[in-house]
């Protein structure tokens, strides 16, 4: 007979169990056993959050910069709800998360009580899965399912609802083994024919104008994916483009690498994605940031789509070979099978697309990322250059938050590793950058963790500097200070005759003494002329720090494809718009 | 040029829907029904009609059967969707009309009708198995199986003869000859 333990102690065995080391959080009522039992297990640490939000996004922030499941224990009714835009995040982001709540105890469900809320109900269509266990024997099976979930497949958040009677009663635990772990979501993977591989290879062998478009995918599979398809580039030539997630898979200031994608991405990704005659999608999902519109996207290339998730194949886009993989392993055996066979396919195959890299240098002369600057002002994009300057030589994590600061930064900043961009894509969540550079540091001790925010943004979780302040996590919180919800503003400007409704924040704090009353450390630069030092002072800062860069008001993000355009008809910038004026204005 | 106001696309050419009648096993544990209506709700698509129960008390495994309407491209993500959640065991989707699936509904209609129009109605029932289950001298219940369009023909046939209330299921369905889903 097994002995019995209390519902609150198998929590901590189960997360014993899966190795983890830091839980995200903020006590109450209906998780008060479990924090109970907190101080029996001093190999797990509980970073305190000052909102539920926060602490999911630290979670996330975590999750995304060790590769491990990120944990968040939450009480019910106000905790779980104020941690949906967390899970919803991370469930449009593919990050792992195992979110353990509180429930008020089983007799009293369903009777409008104190603190309750259908958590189950609520936070079903923004997990993978979820549970309400009813059963401390129960228990230790869920939790081991829980992270078993949250990390295979496609990875996600997946929350498990525990009545407070529950973590009172005693039950038998028992540690159970992933079993599914080489399934998708519990179900059988794919195992990959050379068949399949030799389609694939021969694809690449046919084409004159390919073209590699990765995705958040090849992060998620592990550092071995990204040292895979550096390897698959190299041995084919092609070109590589990035969505905003993939950043980091591929080194951004290599030759072979034409920048970001998209909406805001470069002259050069954007025309040869419309262009080219086979495009190699790995671990991306034909997001509507990507595509522009549908029926114009890409209209006369060969789509290959690998993913881990088939259901994402073929939900916006049309694809030709659709391969349901882990990209670490498909990547493994192509490039196995296309060693073994093409020996000498990079020399054969330079002449072949010669012209196409031609073209591509052609649509790079455009220089689509630059921008005027200016001796007056800080331009927020001259911001992020000196910042990305200054920190390359070290080994740096960036977070944002959501704006146009976010893409200047993705523009701007180049990163060579994984695992070091941390930035909220799917759900475009406010209020991400500063608790995700907790997450961040707390798994990256003594790594610079840099958030680049807008100050719009940062205000939505500005509360958790007490929380950096309370751990010692020295995070630097970079804010491009424009006064407007730039984006917002921006859009106004181009879409809506420059009604700029709600779209500027009177009243801001001041954020250096904001910082002070913190207990971090504020710093402002005002002009150019001062931008350098100030920064290197930042980063030489042993505490948190929150960073008043002061920008240009009206600046926009440029390059753009405004709505409902195709990849080969984007704005360049304002300086475009007065050469060719009329048909530039139309464009718009 | 018309300027667009949105920062998304604008939709582009809906392809031809069609009917589908989608099977699906599924663990039969709380909250099962609503993860699968939440996902035909969440992102858009259509459910017609549904049928659940417990077909295997032992391992307590449930059969739902949907009928839903979209395009081709819809009616994949539909499966690849459901295919995804956790408790689900497997799939199987047919087209409306596919030759080998056999479709049955039930209905049970209550009409006021005396003895004489009680016998033009078992009259008008005759193809669809009729089973009177409930006879007064004012009143009828009748319950017929049938195809979905034989139904409502029905519903409406029966309509002059006093149908004062109509209760109807979803639609089950199963394959033809020693074959079975898999």
């Amino acid at each position: 007979m097994p002995k019995l333990i209390s519902g609150a102690e198998i929590v901590f065995k189960a997360l014993e169990d899966q190795k983890v080391e830091y839980i995200f959080g903020y006590p109450g009522g209906a998780v008060l056993p479990i924090y109970d039992e907190l101080k029996n297990h001093k190999s797990i640490k509980h970073i305190l959050a000052r909102h539920e939000q926060g602490a999911g996004h630290a979670a996330e922030g975590y999750a995304r910069s060790s590769g491990k499941p990120g944990v968040l224990l939450v009480t019910s009714g106000p905790g779980a709800t104020n941690a949906v835009t967390a899970l919803t995040d991370a469930y449009m982001d593919s990050v792992p998360l195992v979110c353990i709540s509180g429930q008020v105890p089983t007799h009293l469900i369903g009777t409008d009580a104190f603190q309750e809320c259908d958590t189950t109900g609520i936070t079903r269509p923004c997990t993978k899965h979820n549970w309400l266990v009813k059963d401390a024997n129960d228990l230790s099976r869920v939790l081991h399912l829980a992270f078993e979930v949250a990390t295979t497949g496609r990875p996600g958040p997946v929350l498990v609802d525990i009545p407070k009677d529950i973590q009172f009663k005693k039950g038998k635990y028992k540690f159970i083994k992933n079993s599914l772990k080489k399934k998708l979501n519990g179900k059988a993977t794919h195992k990959l024919s050379n068949k399949e591989l030799d389609k694939f290879i021969e694809l690449m062998k046919k084409s004159s104008k390919p073209i590699f478009y990765t995705g958040g995918g090849v992060i998620n599979s592990g550092p071995n994916a990204s040292k895979y398809l550096r390897e698959l580039v190299s041995l084919t030539g092609f070109p590589i483009t990035s969505t905003l997630q993939g950043l980091g898979s591929y080194p951004g200031d290599d030759p072979q690498f034409l920048g970001m994608l998209g909406m805001h991405g470069t002259f050069e990704a954007n025309n040869a994605m419309h262009d080219c005659d086979l495009m190699i999608n790995i671990g991306a999902r034909f997001d509507d940031r990507i595509t522009g519109k549908v029926d114009e996207f890409s209209p006369k290339s060969t789509k290959i789509h690998v993913d881990i998730d088939p259901s994402s194949i073929g939900k916006n886009i049309k694809v030709d070979l659709a391969v349901v993989s882990d990209v670490s392993e498909l990547l493994k055996s192509l490039i196995k099978r296309f060693k073994e066979k093409n020996k000498n396919f990079l020399n054969s195959n330079k002449q072949k697309t010669s012209k196409w890299w031609e073209q591509i240098d052609k649509w790079r002369e455009k220089k689509s990322l630059n921008f005027i600057n200016s001796n007056k002002i800080i331009k927020p994009q001259h911001a992020v250059q000196r910042l990305y300057e200054l920190t390359k030589d070290q080994d740096t994590f960036i977070t944002t938050e959501v704006g146009q600061h976010q893409m200047w930064a993705a523009q701007h900043y180049k990163f060579n590793k994984p695992n070091r961009w941390m930035t909220s894509g799917g759900l475009g969540t406010m209020g991400y950058g500063l608790p995700a550079a907790i997450g961040v540091q707390i798994a990256n001790p003594g790594k610079l963790v840099v958030d680049i925010a807008g100050e719009a943004s940062v205000l939505m979780t500005m509360q958790e500097m007490s929380t950096a302040v309370q751990y010692g996590l020295p995070i630097k919180i970079f804010i491009l200070n424009n006064e407007y919800m730039g984006m917002v503003r921006q859009w106004q400007e181009l879409l809506h005759e420059k009604n700029y409704s709600e779209s500027y924040t009177a009243a801001l704090p001041d954020f250096v003494k904001l910082a002070e009353s913190y207990g971090c450390v504020g710093i402002r630069a005002k002009t150019p002329d001062e931008l350098d030092e100030k920064i290197k002072e930042m980063i030489n800062v042993q505490k948190p720090v929150i960073f008043d860069c002061v920008v240009d008001k009206s600046e926009n993000c440029f390059p753009m494809i405004p709505s409902g355009k195709p990849h080969n008809q984007m704005i360049l910038g304002p300086e475009e718009d007065e050469e060719i004026s009329d048909e530039g204005k139309i464009l718009v | 040029m018309p300027k667009s106001k949105s920062a998304y696309s604008i939709p582009g050419k809906i392809g031809k829907t069609e009917r589908h009648i989608i099977v699906v096993w599924v663990d039969n544990e709380a909250g099962v029904l609503a993860r699968i209506a939440g996902l035909f709700s969440g992102r858009g698509y259509n459910i017609e009609s549904l049928a659940v129960a417990e077909v295997d008390k032992k391992k307590h495994i449930s059969r739902i059967t949907i009928v839903t309407e979209g395009t081709p491209q819809v009616i994949e993500q539909i499966n690849l969707q459901l295919k995804k959640l956790v408790p689900v065991h497997k799939v199987a989707d047919f087209k409306r009309g596919e030759k080998d699936i056999l479709f049955r509904e039930l209905a049970l209609f209550k009409m006021l009708a005396n003895s004489k129009k009680q016998e033009k109605i078992k009259k008008l029932c005759k193809k669809f198995n009729p089973v009177v289950l409930d006879k007064t001298k004012k009143s009828f219940v009748i319950q017929v199986t049938a195809l979905r369009a034989e139904i409502d023909k029905l519903a409406l046939d029966l309509k002059r003869f006093g149908l004062i209330s109509t209760s109807r299921t979803g639609s089950v369905a199963m394959t033809k000859g020693a074959k079975i889903f898999n």
